[in-house]
């Protein structure tokens, strides 16, 4: 199938970007990679008048130190959270996750920011800025401001990006010699979406868990953070009772929805075993 | 401060001139902006060896390299790779830099109808130049985006691992 025609613009700023976007009545789509919204118009579920290519902007790319966080420009291709060397060293949960991101090519051009304001709930990105408790940077007509990650997911799809807004950047706290991450999916081919999908940071002092984020993805209609699961292991020695006790708690803190392929009772149970398996390798890293 | 013009909101059927140079040649088209590049290259520019077969990221069979990495040309909108530089398999072939993997490919039956064997060349060959030496479950890991409902993968993945055994022997990289 092809796209309904649209007109094309090519942005060279910000401001550019917010403008046209403004001016073509809000109904117009920003293009990043375009690996999720080309099918989308291809498709005809979306059919904007307007199409805004964001990707020659250079105000959205880069990734570098400031203060305490590494700050990853939008543009972010999946590829370089594998090759580039300050991910690597300061958000090592994020270069842990890239390859079960899609296939290479995809990888090639899909970016950070895109899969983030799409907030796909099975995807792998957007529920490890909740685990980082990174900082999206939002630009809009209105001016710029910085939403928390636990704040940003409101529902199926939705964030709280209004219409219009840009995400120029996600601030990520810099990794540090205390913390440990650990992050795994289950999937029925390498490549495919998750059925279940974990990714953790913790803080420890020795063998003790002062502060642990853990988020799923795959489970319910947003990236999910297990606090009830969270609060059984902070404070404690990860010995095998805290992590039954961990393991338990999720049927408090997960939903998953009645789904055809997959029953709800069979995607708790993959959580609990995938949560099991993650903490036991957060305890090895000792 | 803005580039933008709101008459180009009424122009969405009209035409717009791209410029890339594919295959080491300087080529300008007059594409509409819902053209995919897929599309552009196979009728403008009467490419057919980039395949166009499920059109939505899945199948593989559209991959060409865009500005040195391999992407997928149905996901993609001719405008967008105004100013690209561009190869497809006709340019890698004239290049001579997979006849080996061609070769390969021919000689391990990697292929029957052929409709996939352009995207896994490609595939194959962004591989080679960043992993010298790919394990066998890396050489599938990086296939897990290209279908093809012939071979079974097996002689795929056997054609890939030789070459980069051969080139690794003779001291080359790509
Ligand atoms: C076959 C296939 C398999 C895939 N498998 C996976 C997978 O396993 N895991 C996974 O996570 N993803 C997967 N993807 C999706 C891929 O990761 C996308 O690249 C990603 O979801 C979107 O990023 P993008 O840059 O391509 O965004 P685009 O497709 O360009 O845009 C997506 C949406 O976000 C908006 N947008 C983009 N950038 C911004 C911005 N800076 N500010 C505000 N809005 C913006 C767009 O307007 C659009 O609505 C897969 C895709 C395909 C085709
Ligand atoms: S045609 Fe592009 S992936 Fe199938
Ligand atoms: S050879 Fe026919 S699809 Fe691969």
């Amino acid at each position: 199938m092809k796209a309904r025609a649209f007109s094309y613009f090519r942005a060279a700023t910000i401001d550019q970007a917010l403008d046209a976007h403004a001016r073509a009545g809000d109904d117009a789509r920003f293009i990043a990679g375009g690996q999720s919204l080309v099918p989308a118009l291809s498709l005809r579920l979306q059919a904007p008048r307007l199409l805004i290519d964001i990707t020659h902007i250079e105000e959205l790319r880069g990734v570098r130190r400031e203060g305490g966080y590494l700050r990853i420009g939008a543009l972010t291709r999946h590829c370089e959270m594998l090759s580039e060397p300050l991910i690597a060293e300061f958000a090592p949960l994020l270069h842990a996750a890239a390859p079960f991101v899609a296939h290479p090519a995809i990888r090639n051009r899909g970016t950070f920011g895109g899969s983030v304001a799409l907030a796909d709930p099975a995807s792998e990105f957007p529920a490890m800025t909740l685990a980082l408790d990174a900082e999206i940077e939002i630009a809009g007509p209105s001016g710029s401001r910085r939403v928390k990650a636990d704040d940003f997911f409101v529902e199926l799809f939705e964030t709280a990006l209004q219409p219009g807004e840009l995400i120029t950047a996600i601030y990520v706290p810099l990794f540090k010699a205390d913390q440990r991450f650990a992050f795994d999916e289950l999937a029925r081919r390498r490549g495919d979406y998750a059925l279940v999908g974990c990714g953790m940071l913790a803080t420890c002092t020795g063998e003790r868990i002062d502060d642990i984020r853990i988020s799923f993805f795959s489970v319910g209609n947003t990236p999910t953070r297990v606090k009830g699961a969270e609060a059984t292991l902070i404070g404690s020695r990860l010995d095998a009772e805290r992590i039954a006790a961990a393991q338990a708690a999720l049927e408090g803190d997960l939903a998953p929805p009645d789904s055809d392929d997959v029953p709800p009772a069979m995607r708790l149970h993959l959580a609990r075993v995938l949560l099991g398996r993650l903490l036991g390798r957060l305890g090895e890293g000792a | 401060m803005s580039g933008f013009d709101e008459t180009l909101l009424d122009d969405a059927d009209e035409t717009v001139r791209v410029r890339f140079v594919v295959n080491g040649r300087k080529v300008a088209c007059e594409v509409a902006p819902r053209e995919t590049l897929v599309d552009c290259l196979r009728n403008a520019l009467e490419l057919t060896g980039t395949h166009a077969g499920c059109e939505m990221g899945a199948c593989g069979a559209c991959l060409v390299q865009l500005d040195g990495r391999a992407v997928h040309s149905c996901l993609m909108f001719a405008v967008q790779a105004d100013g690209a530089k561009i190869n497809t398999i006709e340019g890698l072939t004239e290049s001579g830099v997979i006849a080996d993997l061609q070769a390969e490919f021919h000689h391990r039956n990697a292929l029957q109808c052929g409709f996939c064997t352009p995207g896994m060349l490609v595939n194959a060959h962004e591989l080679l130049s960043q992993i010298a030496r790919p394990s066998r479950d890396e050489i599938r890991d990086a296939l897990s985006g290209n279908y093809c409902r012939c071979t079974g993968y097996e002689a795929i993945v056997d054609a890939i691992d030789a070459v980069a055994k051969a080139r690794k022997e003779s001291g080359g990289g790509t």
